[in-house]
């Protein structure tokens, strides 16, 4: 049997959570040949949750978020350099500074950016934030510090929400807007949107469901914004939060099958080519990766979640050092957690690949609690609420396909043990993208719509 | 015969020095059953499941099989170890504002030098002894020192509350067999004598504040409210006890295993940053909790192939699950720098120990320390005598000689 390529050229680019926890992983699991990191950004790796949550409130600098290094890399770092192409016969990173770095094994890590404000001069005026980057969170937190009258928060996926509640937490005035019908429903469904819609006006959110922002009003720097409703409010701040963007753009010619749904890969995490045809030196990882998975039906699944990042990233590092037989899949549960209006919320499995929810644990009242999705009666993810104890136990469920409803009998069941519709809206209706996209065709509502070319 | 079951030989005092072999077989025979109707659990990824599961119940009220420990203790409440969510989620959260994060996050940390103070003047008071006794002259000392200082109990009254919590300890030993109800009737006694004791210490500090638990209890309302006077004495009851009984035997046990690896200990001395990683195997590889004895399943659920009824005692052998194979590579192995180290010695789950940033501070400061002051020190006696209790199991005496002999 061959040896383990254990030595060789390996190219890492994007140096963020996913590359530096690869990189770690390579040297871990006794790689020896030379390793680079290629990252967009001038920071070393530094932490992204925290940012829309203790930077926010002030209480950390952006900073100081930076990703402790678990071992000595022995890498070589391009850091503030992109890569602008990529030549897959050649096996070459091409970089937007003119030079290239050949590689025998190469990881895509480059995550996704934040989606921006449709209309470029508006989203250019002074006052108009997204929130993706460290920079972004340093000017954000700066400006909320100098207390604004209003903050509009466009978008109440998790991102918007954070925003929306360290604003809250901060005693500023906001408006949050959201197409669909409550906050986080493209994640949790109508339920715990409901209970995320109650607690956001019960925290003086002033929040604006089933509209859309039309303008954003200023004359260089914003003054206020317009809705579909025929509202406006005034406001020097807005955030806009509308979901992330896939970096794949730099891979438009190399091939690959790599779009706006992200790099498709295998379980292996291997990317396809274009012709669905398994590369054998070309990984992805992270929040850029888009890989089936056999606990959704081998529905092809993108996630923006951190362990994700970190537990894909190891499975890559494995298998571009590992021959046929010794690779690994990466079959982790997904799961990520928030923490908003002094909540914890945790989510196991995904929410969205479901029919029906039952809260299995605790109660809606006392915002504490366990609800429990299902799809076609197994039991595909649950998501607690200040509550996060019994996950293991639900993830455990998810694993082994259980049956749903869970089995009665919990300690602490308060709510009626009756499922009920999960509600989760066609994304198409949110402001906000979905942090977990289902990018293939179930459940049963989720089709691919082809547009006709204009 | 009754007298043969597994429970039994792991409960008989005359396998307290090695229950290893037993908990051994526990694993192999999968979950046994016992002939009062409890069944036992020895497996690590069972017993982490059980600890998660929301069907499993700690509040032995709702046993259906006959519990001669249950609704004794009339007067003072369970305290929140053996209750369920919602309350004892309320209860643990309300001790909590006064010792942890978020409301009190450098409570334990701050106790650091504290503690480091006390361990030297114990050390100091080895001076001059040719034999110690780590369990009289340091490991029960310290605990109980630093739980009094925390809850603000007077030190003086340790003889007191030592009687307490002796009968306390024994009282919920679930030895079959030998006739409980006269350990469980001194046992509920005392619990309320000590709750008493400790409830009036906490009044006498109603409106003036002295910086410890016992008054943050009584003074400190939060949001969710404040414990009531009968909730103050039965936790503050659980808190001193637990507070102490289990971390003199994680000291001892500690130095015990060190004791009997002399390269580990070595190693220690030359590498004192791996002390947390060595506390970590320590409650691996001999946790003072060595069995949850009061679940309850309320549902009929079923385990490795096994359904256990609705109602059925359930005991979790902790220690069990802590040397199974299936989890921990070569698991009889005392390795002080072992990683993933995802042990059970603080149980799992929402139970899951309270006083552990507590005690883990504590029996690393208290190693660190004695192992740099006693310099070769010897076991005189291999195994030790052990205490009664199979359940919070460690050595009644541990005595050690100092320089080489
Ligand atoms: C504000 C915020 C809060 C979050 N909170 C949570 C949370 O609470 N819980 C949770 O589970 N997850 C959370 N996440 C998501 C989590 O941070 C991501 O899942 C994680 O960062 C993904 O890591 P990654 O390495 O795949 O991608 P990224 O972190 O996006 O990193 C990609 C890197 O690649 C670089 N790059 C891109 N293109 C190129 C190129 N062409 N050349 C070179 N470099 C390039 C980028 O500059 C970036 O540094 C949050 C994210 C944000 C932004």
């Amino acid at each position: 049997m061959l040896g383990e390529p254990r030595d060789g050229r390996i190219v890492v680019v994007g140096a963020s959570l996913a590359g530096l926890r690869a990189a770690e992983t390579l040297r871990a699991e006794g790689f020896t040949g030379s390793l680079t990191l290629i990252g967009e950004e001038t920071h070393p790796p530094y932490d992204r949750p925290p940012l829309s949550k203790q930077v926010l409130l002030g209480k950390v600098p952006a900073d100081r978020t930076g990703l402790p290094q678990r071992r000595r890399l022995d890498a070589d770092w391009k850091l503030g350099v992109r890569a602008g192409g990529l030549d897959p016969v050649g096996k070459r990173v091409l970089l937007d500074d003119g030079a290239d770095v050949p590689f025998d094994r190469l990881l895509i890590a480059t995550g996704t950016r934040a989606r921006p404000w449709p209309h470029p001069d508006e989203a250019a005026m002074d006052g108009v934030f997204t929130l993706r980057t460290s920079g972004d969170a340093a000017a954000l937190a700066a400006r909320l510090a100098a207390g604004p009258r209003r903050v509009l928060v466009v978008g109440a996926g998790f991102t918007g929400s954070e925003i929306a509640s360290a604003c809250r937490e901060r005693g500023l005035d906001v408006t949050v807007a959201e197409r669909g019908p409550a906050p986080l429903v493209g994640a949790l469904g109508g339920t715990l949107g409901e209970l995320a819609a109650k607690l956001q006006r019960a925290h003086g959110v002033d929040l604006r469901c089933g509209v859309t922002v039309t303008a954003l009003e200023g004359d260089g720097r914003l003054t206020g914004a317009q809705f579909s409703d025929g509202t406006r409010i005034d406001a020097d701040i807005a955030v806009i939060a509308l979901g992330a963007v896939r970096n794949t753009e730099w891979l438009a010619e190399s091939g690959l099958a790599a779009g706006p749904r992200g790099v498709t890969c295998d379980a292996g995490c291997r990317a396809f080519d274009m012709y669905g045809i398994v590369t054998d030196d070309i990984f992805a990882a992270g929040d850029v990766a888009r890989f089936p998975h056999p606990l959704f039906e081998y529905q092809l699944l993108s996630l923006e979640h951190w362990g994700n990042a970190v537990a894909q990233a190891e499975v890559a590092a494995h298998n571009m050092i590992s021959t046929g037989p010794r690779r690994r899949p990466h079959l982790t549960v997904p799961a990520f957690w928030s923490s908003q209006f002094g909540l914890n919320i945790k989510s196991v499995g995904v929410p969205t690949f479901s029919d029906q929810v039952v809260i299995a644990q605790g109660s809606l009242k006392d915002a504490r609690l366990v609800a429990v999705y299902g799809y076609r009666g197994r039991v595909t993810a649950a998501v607690s609420v200040n509550q996060a104890r019994s996950l293991e136990y639900y993830r455990h469920l998810i694993e082994t396909a259980a049956p749903f409803p869970p089995a009665p009998g919990a300690a602490d069941q308060r709510e009626s043990p009756v499922p009920v519709p999960s509600d989760v809206p066609d994304p198409k209706l949110l402001s906000h993208g979905p942090t977990v996209a289902l990018t293939g065709h179930l459940p049963d509502r989720r089709l691919t719509v082809v547009q006709p070319a204009r | 015969m009754a007298a043969d079951t597994l429970f039994h030989r792991i409960t008989d005092y005359a396998h307290r020095a090695d229950p290893y072999p037993l908990y051994a077989e526990l694993r192999e025979n999968g979950v046994a059953r016992q002939d009062d109707g409890s069944y036992l659990v020895g497996t690590y990824h069972d017993i982490a499941a059980l600890l998660h599961d929301p069907r499993i119940s700690s509040d032995r009220r709702h046993r259906t099989v006959p519990d001669g420990a249950a609704g004794t203790d009339e007067g003072v409440p369970p305290s929140f170890i053996g209750l369920d969510d919602p309350e004892h989620h309320r209860l643990r959260g309300l001790a909590m504002r006064s010792f942890g994060p978020p409301h009190t996050p450098d409570r334990i940390d701050g106790m650091h030098e504290d503690i480091t103070r006390i361990v030297r003047d114990l050390i100091a008071g080895f001076e001059g002894k040719e034999r110690i006794d780590v369990v009289d002259d340091f490991a029960y000392p310290l605990p109980v020192t630093v739980i009094c200082r925390l809850l603000g109990v007077p030190t003086e009254d340790e003889p007191r509350f030592r009687l307490w919590s002796d009968a306390i300890v024994a009282g919920f030993d679930p030895t079959p067999g030998d006739d409980p109800e006269e350990r469980q009737r001194a046992g509920t006694d005392a619990r309320k004598q000590m709750a008493l004791y400790l409830g009036e210490l906490a009044e006498g500090r109603r409106g003036h504040p002295s910086g410890d638990m016992l008054s943050a209890f009584v003074n400190d309302a939060g949001p969710e409210g404040q414990l009531t006077p009968l909730e103050t004495m039965a936790t503050a009851v659980l808190l001193l006890i637990a507070g102490h009984e289990t971390t003199v035997n994680l000291i001892t046990n500690g130095m015990l295993t060190l004791l009997r690896h002399p390269d580990a200990l070595e190693r220690l001395c030359r590498e004192p940053e791996l002390m947390p990683l060595a506390v970590e195997e320590l409650l691996r590889y001999e946790p003072p909790v060595q069995m949850l004895p009061q679940r309850t399943p309320l549902a009929d659920i079923e385990v490795a192939g096994r359904t256990i009824p609705k109602g059925s005692p359930l005991i979790l052998m902790l220690a069990a699950g802590n040397r199974d194979p299936q989890r921990f590579v070569d698991p009889d192995r005392f390795d002080p720098a072992r990683e993933d180290n995802q042990h059970l010695g603080f149980g799992s789950g929402v139970h899951s120990c309270f006083g552990a940033p507590l005690a883990r501070l504590e029996t690393q400061i208290a190693l660190h320390e004695l192992l740099r002051h006693l310099d070769t020190p010897r076991l005189i006696e291999d195994p030790p005598e052990y205490r009664r209790s199979p359940v919070l199991r460690g050595p009644r005496h541990l005595l050690i000689g100092r320089g080489g002999v």
